[in-house]
């Protein structure tokens, strides 16, 4: 055979080789990752988990109630907050702003939140909101979620206004249709899907963050619905309780971990399913 | 290169011979110009649309055809550093007054383009959509006026029994007599085609002709061409243009016979572009 093309079968099979290895050495860790927390979390999941409060050190019954509320609550809150004020700046970016100069100045800045250290996001909440308010409450926490979410949902919003055709705006104009009215009525159904594509993101991507809420909304042993003050939150309790000598608060962390991340495995495939419906459209 | 240049016969018969008798103006252009930014895209247009007739734009790529068409709805003001000069008057009214209602001015001059651009609904709201801007009108007169438009379209009988399936679920053929129907529908006076079948297949392609030479009785109408037997077939009057100037401006027949102007046929019998 000509030894050219033996030498090419021959790189072919290596790079792929090298390939199929560095996937496999990814993926390996994942399921790992994944298996263990499925082993130790599903054994202590049970109903008391979901019906009881944070026990107190020692005790071997409670469950994780209050954090589980508490990070519903602040984390609808939270995108509540940030979710429309991000798809208004969205919207500016993609359709009025277009032209505009300044644009590309909040383009830029948003990229530079949108990768901020979500510590960071926290530690500015707990300057600019716990402090003078002082003491640590769950609207603080709710803010910095908001301030989380609201470069997440201005990216993703800017990004799908743009893959709206300009002809179909044109023609939506050309109808005699007010600029607000193209936006509403037409830019916004095209993009539909990858609008709450991009909240439902930005929602599994506060759903687990520990760092902004441990300055701000910080834990709370007890059930509360009190905005003003602490809040129990998955989060920040399992950081908690993972550090504790007792075997029974460990066995909760894992389970508040499976619930998270189960939390986040089912807005990803949510926001998988209205994606793969927009692309075959 | 998107030209058919498949023969269609024509609807209504072949092209008349005679000259037309001169139809009352209907948007008339005086002295105009339009620029880019710095690039003067068009120079010193003068023409008149008359009414109730078809007129046709040829000309090479880049010659301003489609410019022009654009700022008799001024389409343009949607983006920056665009500007137009000169006269351009819709009966009596002033297109380029920079205080007109851009709104009212779209819904007297109507737009057809090149890629068929149904909106992301039904078909029958893709038709209401456009009447509920400017009337509240009864479910059953809506139901009526769909009706109407889309028969306007040439797309009643193809859709009657699906008018709750997606505008984006038709051909693209459909497609486009869809947006001509939802043209329509909000009654204007003017329609401007922009290369509405080059996107098309030949057979969507005759339908269009077809449908636009019966449009002629109620609107005036323009349409933007690469195909020149396109013009040749469906139009009354032609214009030729070339480096944004208006070479030609005659009936359909003298120019596609006896042409004028030298570039007009050289261009005609495809010397060039």
């Amino acid at each position: 055979m000509n030894p050219i093309y033996v030498s090419r079968r021959r790189k072919n099979i290596i790079i792929k080789f090298l390939c199929l290895g560095a996937a496999a050495f990814g993926v390996t860790w994942l399921a790992l990752i994944l298996f263990t927390l499925f082993y130790n979390g599903l054994a202590g999941l049970n109903l008391a988990v979901f019906t009881q409060d944070t026990p107190p050190p020692g005790s071997t019954d409670g469950g994780l109630r209050n954090a589980i509320i508490g990070s519903i609550m602040m984390t609808v809150i939270g995108v509540g907050i940030g979710a429309p004020l991000g798809l208004f700046a969205g919207t500016y970016l993609a359709e009025y702003g277009k032209h505009d100069r300044l644009t590309s100045v909040i383009r830029f800045i948003n990229d530079i939140l949108l990768s901020a250290p979500s510590i960071i996001i926290g530690l500015f909440i707990y300057g600019a909101i716990v402090v003078p308010m002082g003491g640590f409450s769950a609207f603080a926490g709710c803010l910095a979620l908001a301030v989380i979410v609201i470069p997440v949902v201005v990216r993703t919003t800017e990004d799908m206004l743009g893959l709206v055709p300009n002809p179909l705006r044109e023609a939506a104009s050309a109808l005699g249709l007010p600029r607000s009215l193209v936006i509403r009525r037409i830019a916004y159904r095209a993009a539909r899907a990858g609008l709450i594509t991009g909240v439902l993101l930005a929602t599994a991507r506060v759903a687990g963050e520990t760092a902004p809420l441990l300055f701000t909304a910080l834990s709370n042993q007890f059930f509360s619905l009190d905005l003003t003050r602490t809040m129990a939150n998955l989060p920040v309790t399992i950081n908690n309780f993972v550090q504790s000598p007792y075997v029974y608060w460990k066995q909760l962390a894992w389970s508040g971990a499976l619930l998270i991340t189960l939390t986040v495995l089912a807005l990803n495939i949510g926001a998988r399913i209205l994606g793969a419906e927009r692309t075959s459209k | 290169m998107t030209e058919l240049s498949v023969s269609v016969s024509n609807a209504n018969g072949p092209v008349p011979q005679v000259a037309l008798p001169e139809a009352a103006p209907k948007v008339t252009a005086r002295g105009l110009n339009f620029y880019y930014g710095e690039h003067h895209a068009l120079k010193n247009i003068n023409l008149t649309l008359g009414t109730h007739r078809v007129t046709a734009f040829i000309g090479p790529s880049g010659c301003g055809k489609s410019t022009l068409l654009r700022i008799f709805n001024r389409m343009y003001d949607l983006y920056p550093g665009q500007k137009a000069t000169g006269q351009l008057m819709l009966d009596q009214t002033n297109i380029l007054d920079p205080k007109l209602d851009l709104n009212l001015l779209r819904a007297r001059v109507g737009m057809v383009f090149q890629k068929p651009t149904p909106f992301p609904m039904t078909i029958y709201e893709n038709i209401a959509f456009g009447i509920r801007l400017y009337e509240k009108i009864s479910k059953s007169e809506m139901d009526g006026r769909v009706e109407k438009a889309l028969r306007g379209g040439a797309l009643w009988n193809e859709v009657k029994d699906k008018l709750n399936a997606s505008g984006l679920s038709l051909s693209g053929g459909q497609q486009q007599r869809l947006c001509i129907a939802r043209t329509v529908a909000v009654r204007p006076e003017v329609i401007l085609f922009d290369e509405p079948c080059s996107a098309l297949d030949p057979i969507s392609t005759a339908k269009i002709e077809e449908l636009i030479q019966e449009l002629a009785e109620d609107y005036t109408i323009a349409i933007v061409t690469h195909n020149m037997q396109q013009a040749a077939r469906v139009s009354d009057k032609t214009a030729f243009m070339y480096l944004g100037e208006l070479i030609e401006f005659d009936d359909t027949n003298k120019i596609f016979t006896s042409p004028g102007d030298r570039r007009t046929q050289d261009y005609i019998t495809g010397r060039f572009g």
